[in-house]
């Protein structure tokens, strides 16, 4: 019943101390380094902004990996393979459906 | 501001003869079931064995009553639109006033696609798949109950719509600007919207229950790639359903913030874009009709493999199918809106993404054809309606194909050559494909079988019927005639709404055939007991089981080696081994949790749909309390003791022995 759907969630990979700690101090570092950037106007802007997103990315692998526990070992494929296949049909209906309404936009006329 | 919002006794449609002799009848036969349920003293047996049921067996037959209900009242819709057409030629105004006609043809839809077709899946979903994993329930009962309930909610909503002011006038998909407080001030659009919040929940939730179930629940050696194939058809619909109903709810609340609160995402005014409504509105609609037909190509796998006494063809490729479809129902959604101006290259991305999904569809087709091929080939009930479902569905699968070419849809948008092609693959593959497991899981689920003379009977007047009604809906296409149209002016339409309306009374004979065939297999289900649990010589999981299944499905969890479970354990013999020693079962306590709950959000939304603020917070508040008071339960579940699951599972051996013997 109902115990064995809990029991199968209490089983999942909880991270150790040692391993929250390496995605916390990579957090920081991945933080640490636009917000740099931003304050002290090292760059040039393009580049800051570049840095910025990448830097964005890189953390949100950091925190799925550390922090929701997301990999590829038999145990996690599940997980990982669900969120994949969320991101990949969010991103395709987000994606797609910016095309479609700025394709319409852009054939509008404007009284 | 009144206490009553904006209800008040002028929201009754008394002026309105044909609203008042329905609504007249509909109280003559509830007062009449009341006085039954009475007279046999039935009320404690309903309450603690179906509404309170946590069992996945009786929420599905549950979810089935409330489809064939609502499948009563989107035929009569239906009926009365053909009809009126019919009448109104010529110019003539025939019977049905537009403002009353718009409301019809808006709830037929509704009704059919939410409270029939998806009523009708789930039910069946809910009777088959744990059986077919060979799990003792589904993973979360309460929460199958609450679904259950929220689903009912809604369609209680849009029935009280029929009496207590109107429904919608803006078609199913309710486009705005139309179904803005600007063009539609009433109540009718609150009554949509909130109909359909609230059974989306259900179903969001069905959805998750049954993922979790079929990726946690299975048997023991039970691998992905030997799940039952009408069990991965609707694993597939419920990734659908846990991917798309969001959306729908998601947009759904936009528009009530721009009809309640006076926002504008999807108004003419203030920079609003109903293009954007159009958009997520078909984003959550596309995925939504292969949330309907995968788990009937599911079914159709099941009965041919079944009938044609061999393994399923390609069974890898029919998983795989299901999985391309699902992933490209997500990229074709534009092909609704092909006309709504997004430029040739957008067009034709999603017009070809719509053609491919033919090809996984034909390779459905071809796999039960191969595996008729060489197979012996039992021509039963449930047989008849796949064999027609595989021809109808072909034909309207390729006038999608067609629809797909944008060059052709710019000519064929909103005429009636769309309304014939989606009603061929919903009506051909999803309604047939229900009709067909209903025959075919009908003795599983009651312990009888079903009168074949009239299931005959009922499934060629479904055939005959569909072809006399829609054919000529692509003629008419053709020569122009649009869709919602009230009445008409000319004369070459005519005969073609004249043939059309001849094949909805034919459909209406296969209907009355349909519960024809319920009454008298009830009235002589003694002669036609299935008492061994197998009476089609099936090959899956479910048929391991006594008709109906004993309440904990299972005495011993089955261990499962292959894709055919049962087949196997049947050219083994070790299907129905007398077992030594039973273990206790762990089984879920019914709770009233569910119907109370679904009964609070009833109050909430009909107090919303009238502006009743006091009352919807009253509803709201329920329901929450409700929900934590459940929360705090801790009895929830008890032991089905070994010498009970002993008499049991000796009494159902002791039957399968006498015949064999």
């Amino acid at each position: 019943m109902s115990d064995m759907a809990n029991q199968a969630a209490h089983d999942d990979g909880h991270g150790s101390a040692k391993s929250y700690l390496i995605g916390f101090v990579l957090s920081i570092i991945l933080t640490a380094i636009p917000f740099w950037a931003v304050m002290t106007h090292q760059l040039s802007k393009p580049a800051t902004v570049v840095l910025v997103v990448v830097m964005a990315v890189v953390q949100i692998i950091v925190h799925l990996k550390y922090f929701l526990h997301l990999d590829f070992t038999p145990h996690g494929k599940e997980n990982a393979i669900a969120f994949i296949f969320s991101a990949v049909i969010i991103g395709l209906v987000v994606g797609l459906s910016i095309w479609i309404i700025y394709s319409a936009n852009a054939l509008m006329m404007y009284m | 501001m009144s206490l009553l919002g904006k209800l008040s006794l002028d929201a009754v449609p008394y002026h309105e003869p044909i609203i008042m002799v329905t609504l007249a009848a509909i109280a003559v036969g509830g007062l009449a079931l009341l006085a039954i349920l009475t007279k046999y003293k039935a009320w404690g047996m309903l309450w603690n064995n179906w509404i309170t049921s946590v069992d996945h067996k009786r929420l599905g037959i549950m979810y089935i009553v409330v489809a064939m209900i609502m499948l009563v009242r989107g035929f009569a819709d239906a009926i009365m639109m053909r009809t009126q057409l019919a009448l109104a030629t010529n110019g003539a105004t025939g019977y049905l006033p537009p403002e009353h006609y718009d409301q019809i043809f808006s709830a037929h839809g509704v009704i059919m696609i939410i409270f029939m077709a998806m009523p009708f899946m789930i039910g069946l979903m809910n009777i088959v798949v744990p059986l077919q994993i060979g799990a003792r329930d589904v993973a979360f009962p309460f929460l199958n109950n609450l679904s259950f309930w929220l689903t009912a909610s809604g369609a209680v909503l849009i029935n009280i719509s029929l009496g207590v002011g109107e429904f919608a006038r803006t078609g199913w998909v309710a486009y705005p600007p139309l179904s803005e407080l600007t063009y539609s001030p009433g109540v009718g659009v609150d009554y949509y919207i909130w109909a359909l919040q609230i059974s989306g929940l259900g179903t969001l939730l069905t959805g998750v229950n049954f993922l979790v179930t079929v990726f946690k629940m299975r048997a023991p050696g039970m691998k992905l790639m030997q799940i039952p194939v009408f069990t991965w058809a609707c694993t597939w619909a419920n990734i659908l359903i846990v991917a798309s109903f969001p959306i729908l709810t998601a947009t759904l609340g936009l528009l009530t913030l721009d009809r309640y609160l006076d926002f504008h995402f999807f108004t003419n005014e203030a920079g609003g874009n109903a293009m954007m409504y159009i958009n997520l509105f078909w984003a959550w609609g596309h995925p939504e009709v292969y949330i309907l037909v995968l788990p009937a190509f599911g079914i159709f796998s099941e009965i041919v493999a079944t009938f044609s006494s061999k393994k399923l063809f390609g069974y890898t490729s029919m998983i795989m199918a299901n999985g391309a479809i699902s992933i490209l129902g997500f990229i074709v959604w534009l092909h609704h809106f092909f006309t709504m101006g997004s430029g040739a290259n957008v067009n034709a991305f999603f017009g070809v993404m719509t053609m491919i999904i033919a090809v996984p569809t034909g390779v459905k087709l071809f796999n039960w054809i191969f595996t008729m091929f060489r197979g012996k080939v039992r021509i039963t009930v449930p047989m008849l309606w796949t064999l027609g479902a595989m021809t109808t569905f072909t034909i309207g699968g390729m006038t999608g194909v067609l629809l797909a070419v944008p060059g052709a849809d710019f000519v064929l948008h909103n005429s009636l050559f769309l309304i014939a092609h989606f009603h061929n693959t919903i009506i051909g593959g999803a309604v047939f494909g229900y009709l067909a497991g209903f025959s075919y899981w009908f003795p599983k689920a009651t312990g009888f079988k079903l009168n074949a003379k009239y299931g005959k009977a009922a499934f060629w007047c479904w055939q005959i019927g569909f072809y006399v009604a829609f054919m000529p809906l692509y003629v008419l296409g053709f020569l122009g005639m649009t869709r919602r149209l009230n009445h008409t002016d000319n004369p070459d339409w005519n005969i073609w709404l004249y043939i059309a309306c001849v094949g909805a009374f034919i459909i209406l004979l296969g209907i009355i055939f349909q519960f024809t065939q319920l009454y008298v297999s009830i009235r002589d289900r003694k002669q036609n007991l299935d008492t061994t649990g197998d009476p089609w010589g099936a090959r899956t999981l479910e048929w391991s089981t006594a008709s109906p299944p004993q309440f904990y499905n299972f005495a011993k969890t089955p261990e499962v080696h292959s894709i055919d479970a049962f087949m196997e354990a049947k050219e083994n013999g070790t299907a129905y081994a007398k077992q030594a020693e039973y273990a206790p079962i762990h089984m879920p306590k019914n709770t009233s949790a569910g119907v109370l709950m679904g009964a609070a959000l009833t109050v909430m939304g009909f107090a919303l749909i009238w502006h009743i603020w006091w009352l919807a917070i009253v509803g709201f508040v329920g329901t929450i309390g409700i929900f934590i008071v459940r929360a705090y339960n801790t009895d929830v579940d008890y032991y089905v003791q070994p010498d009970e699951v002993k008499r049991i599972e000796e009494a159902h051996l002791k039957n399968v022995a006498e015949v064999a013997a």
